[in-house]
């Protein structure tokens, strides 16, 4: 920890902190430098404690969104729950302590650790819920079922027509395009979850997935227009 | 009065407008809840970042949970 460059050269340009006469509460960016920064960044008893504090917010954060998450997807409580929670904040630990000197300060830095833990721990009760499903190889089911949706006496007239207009127009999409718009919108397949068995990532497939949506809009309009 | 897009139709078609990705929604997420949180114009800090909340369940799930448990650690003071 000792050896962050970004960090060192923040805590050299700081400004002296104010003295007690002068009365003036600490911002919240020195109480950051002060509780968690340098600490984390240094080594020794400090370090230690830091570290230990961090971890018991980062467990509550990651706890937080496991029971969101899991009752979200209606997932019963169990030890493997728990594992999920404390795993994420382990992880969310060595994420924030490998990134110090990433933080921007645009947040409070607890603000700024805890969307690590978040972000962690949704992600791994995704997996988890997914844990045992498997893909569809291709996305011709899925595109048949959009296609008998947009048949189905239940959906209101237009929305029919708008659906049959995409199912056709998802024919001219690349391959991959449709298999990912298909899982993501379709089949409801968390994007982390797909990304896992595509060896991709998050911000890939949806960079896929905006590609997609435009050339769909695209597609439609340019049908409205020459109709 | 239009009638309201239905969920389907908007995963499937998304938002319309620019929008940032989820590496950049992830980077400046912490600020923009503060923001959202005081009350300030967030999306004016991070043009694009509504669309893509509306546009990614993952991203939006997890700003949700970060608002949603800012908010409970500035009500328990713990959020120091």
């Amino acid at each position: 920890m000792s050896d962050l460059p970004g960090i060192r050269a923040a805590q050299q340009a700081a400004p002296a902190a104010p003295s007690a006469t002068e009365l003036v509460p600490p911002s919240p960016r020195q109480d950051d430098d002060a509780r968690w920064l340098t600490p984390l960044a240094s080594s020794g008893p400090a370090h230690d404690r830091a570290v230990r504090e961090l971890h018991l917010l980062l467990l509550r954060a990651s706890t937080f969104e496991v029971r969101r998450r899991s009752a979200a997807l209606g997932l019963s409580a169990s030890s493997e729950l728990d594992d999920i929670a404390n795993q994420a904040a382990d992880d969310a630990l060595l994420a924030i302590v490998s990134r110090l000197d990433r933080f921007e300060r645009r947040s409070k830095f607890t603000t700024w650790a805890y969307k690590f833990a978040i972000h962690s721990a949704g992600v791994a009760v995704r997996r988890h819920a997914w844990r045992n499903r498997d893909l569809s190889p291709d996305s011709s089911e899925s595109l048949e079922h959009l296609t008998r949706l947009s048949d189905d006496p239940g959906e209101a007239a237009e929305t029919r027509e708008l659906l049959a207009r995409i199912a056709t127009a998802i024919t001219r999409l690349t391959a991959h395009q449709r298999d990912v718009l298909l899982a993501l919108a379709v089949d409801g397949v968390p994007i982390d979850v797909l990304a896992d068995r595509l060896s991709s990532n998050r911000n890939a497939l949806y960079k896929t997935l905006h590609d997609a949506r435009a050339r769909l809009r695209g597609l439609l309009d340019d049908e409205e227009t020459t109709g | 009065m239009t009638s309201p897009t239905p969920p389907l139709v908007a995963a499937l078609l998304g938002p319309a407008g620019p929008e940032i990705g989820c590496d950049e929604c992830f980077e400046r997420l912490d600020g923009y809840v503060e923001l959202e949180i005081a009350g300030a114009d967030a999306e004016a800090s991070t043009p694009g970042m509504r669309a893509h909340l509306d546009g990614c369940p993952a991203c939006s799930e997890e700003h949700q949970s970060l608002h949603a448990f800012v908010l409970t650690s500035n009500e328990e003071g713990d959020n120091a």
